[in-house]
């Protein structure tokens, strides 16, 4: 597992659902095929409405141009509840399609948070303090997963991140089915 | 004796094979029935594949339950392939249900069929590829949604890991007033603690006023669990739902069933008691499922567009209570009526009201019906019946109003009963379904 993760922040608000991450319009393309998979990356968050795109001030495109398969910010900022609604593992996969290698939101509704983890398409952290406030889009950030630490290198401010827990191994092995290979419950 | 459990705890420790579990353990479960659909089915047989083989057979076939719902009558090119992926696997598979678009067996929505074919029971485990899958918490069973890598994984050996969740209760008492159905309850509730107030939680639906409720209008309840995050909807198995599968369960070979009724002394975090006879017609504005009002605050906005249908909104109960209010009527706005099944449809023609069919009352009254699918509750592609492809406002019988949920992301989407939704229709504005029913 990679615990340095570095990169410009895109930040968002609170209870950005699934709808707004990848619009249904787009669930036609199948990610198990490699030339629909990275159609997920172009049509990533374009469901996020304007003024709410790239906080504080909005208005920011998440892809430099319309037909950009992978965004220039690399980490995702958001609020409350991130990623509710439907249970679409689209979702994460759209995300980790544009390049974007983490969330760092304050929690998380619960089927995107284990989708993430079980297909290791992103590592989704949790900070206790809320960032979408402080955070701008733009911002370098750097991760340190193993310390537990967040620093925006632009402004200078940290912030402890959340332990991983008990999906520490699964992250670590590289989704559910590695994992489960690896303590023997599949056969590998 | 082991602690009193939850109903969603004692479900969970059934399937562990443990005598009990508590909030916050990890537990290795059996699944009873693994379902997708069109949408994630794709996804799910391709990472199934990936990691037990091209030649792999799921872990039991009598199990996975497959039915094609979300873009069915569309001409998208992609959305058609998908289920022809269903139906290559199901073949494949020999799979015995595989409710196949184009052909007989051919249902609808995922979440009305699997009751109507015998796919719920009570004291089950049942999964599905669809955050709406709690809507069968109404059968006394635990049932949430899951990805594609979960349902992957349980299709390759029938178990998964789940954290047995923390249990919120809802308890209702009195009569239900005729004014109200069930979506009002719900809105009322996810009003009340927000759309994350049950994140990883359970909410158990309890009291003389749920019991009173009929088999759909406490799947309604429990459908939107997940619309205030929770992980599962629970209602305890009574006579009516035992009656129910039973009469169901001979499509899909009568399996038997454990009822768990909740247990005195059994802990939970979060208790709220509403007396439905002091309760409003309630609305949620955009763009959020917890943005509620009572439907006398906000009447008089101004609609574009109604909308009856969905998982939560186009069974025969929500067909019925829309009808009542159209009967001899016309609708002043575009009104779309979409039952969830081809079932419900029959239903539209068999069902009468002073003589006359569902189906002619709708027409009758200017709406127009399509065809059974989940249609435009989640927008799709561009030709779905009913989707919202510019920025208008309607008012919806159906679960969910996130920006761009029913299409355009600048359409506004206000959720209402049946009762409101008609009402609405009616006159073009938001309206009160008590001056219309008596």
């Amino acid at each position: 597992m990679q615990t340095i993760l570095e990169g410009k922040a895109y930040v968002l608000g609170d209870n950005v659902d699934t709808d707004q991450i990848i619009p249904a319009e787009y669930l036609t393309y199948n990610p198990a095929i490699p030339a629909e998979y990275k159609m997920f990356g172009k049509f990533a968050l374009c469901g996020v409405p304007k003024d709410a795109a790239g906080l504080p001030k909005g208005h920011v495109p998440f892809h430099e141009g319309a037909e950009e398969f992978v965004s220039p910010y690399k980490i995702v900022v958001g609020g409350k509840n991130f990623g509710c609604g439907s249970s679409r593992e689209h979702a994460p996969i759209a995300l980790a399609a544009a390049g974007i290698s983490c969330v760092i939101a304050e929690f998380y509704a619960r089927i995107f948070y284990r989708n993430c983890i079980n297909g290791a398409y992103l590592v989704p952290v949790e900070c206790p303090t809320r960032l979408i406030d402080t955070i701008c889009t733009g911002d370098e950030l750097r991760v340190d997963l193993a310390k537990g630490e967040l620093l925006n290198k632009t402004t200078g401010d940290s912030w402890r991140l959340n332990s991983l827990g008990e999906i520490t191994p699964i992250i670590e092995a590289g989704g559910v089915f590695a994992y489960a290979k690896s303590v023997g419950m599949l056969k590998g | 004796m082991p602690s009193p459990m939850t109903l969603t705890e004692q479900v969970l420790a059934k399937a562990a094979g443990r005598d009990a579990v508590a909030p916050g353990d990890n537990i290795w479960v059996n699944v009873d029935v693994l379902m997708t659909h069109d949408v994630c089915g794709p996804g799910t047989i391709g990472i199934f594949k990936k990691h037990f083989g091209q030649d792999a057979k799921v872990w039991d076939r009598e199990k996975v339950v497959i039915i094609p719902d979300h873009y069915i009558f569309t001409k998208d090119a992609m959305a058609n392939r998908n289920v022809d992926v269903l139906r290559a696997f199901a073949k494949e598979q020999n799979l015995p249900y595989f409710y196949d678009v184009g052909s007989e067996h051919y249902k609808g929505v995922c979440h009305i069929a699997l009751p109507e074919e015998g796919h719920t029971r009570p004291g089950e485990v049942l999964l599905g590829t669809d955050s709406h899958t709690c809507t069968a918490g109404a059968f006394g069973e635990f049932a949430t949604g899951i990805g594609n890598t979960d349902a992957g994984f349980v299709m390759g050996t029938g178990k998964t890991w789940l954290k047995v969740p923390q249990t919120m209760r809802f308890v209702f008492h009195g009569e239900m007033p005729p004014y109200l159905m069930a979506k009002d309850l719900i809105l009322a509730v996810i009003g009340d603690i927000g759309v994350d107030g049950a994140t990883y939680r359970a909410m158990e639906f309890d009291g003389d006023g749920v019991y009173a409720l009929n088999i759909e209008e406490r799947m309604t309840l429990c459908n939107m669990a997940i619309e205030a995050g929770g992980k599962n909807g629970i209602i305890a198995a009574d006579q009516v739902t035992i009656d129910f599968v039973n009469n169901r369960g001979k499509k899909s070979g009568n399996k038997p069933f454990t009822v768990f009724k909740p247990q005195a002394g059994a802990k939970t975090i979060f208790e709220k008691v509403y007396d439905v006879t002091k309760m409003e017609p309630t609305i949620a504005k955009p763009h959020s499922p917890d943005n509620k009002a009572k439907v006398s605050e906000v009447k008089g906005t101004k609609l574009d567009r109604a909308y009856i249908g969905s998982c939560t909104g186009g069974k025969i109960t929500d067909f019925k209570a829309a009808a009542g209010i159209l009967k001899g009527k016309e609708v002043r706005i575009d009104t779309f009526v979409v039952p969830a099944t081809t079932e419900v449809a029959r239903g539209l023609d068999t069902e009468t009201i002073g003589g006359v069919s569902l189906r002619n009352i709708f027409l009758n009254a200017g709406a127009k019906i399509g065809d059974a699918s989940c249609a435009a509750c989640l927008g799709g592609p561009s030709d779905t019946f009913g989707r919202l492809n510019t920025p208008i406002s309607c008012i919806s019988t159906t679960n969910r109003n996130f920006p761009g949920r029913m299409g355009h992301k600048e359409a506004k989407v206000f959720l209402a009963s049946p009762l409101t939704v008609a009402a609405s229709a009616l006159s073009g504005v938001i309206s009160d379904p008590r001056e219309l029913v008596v």
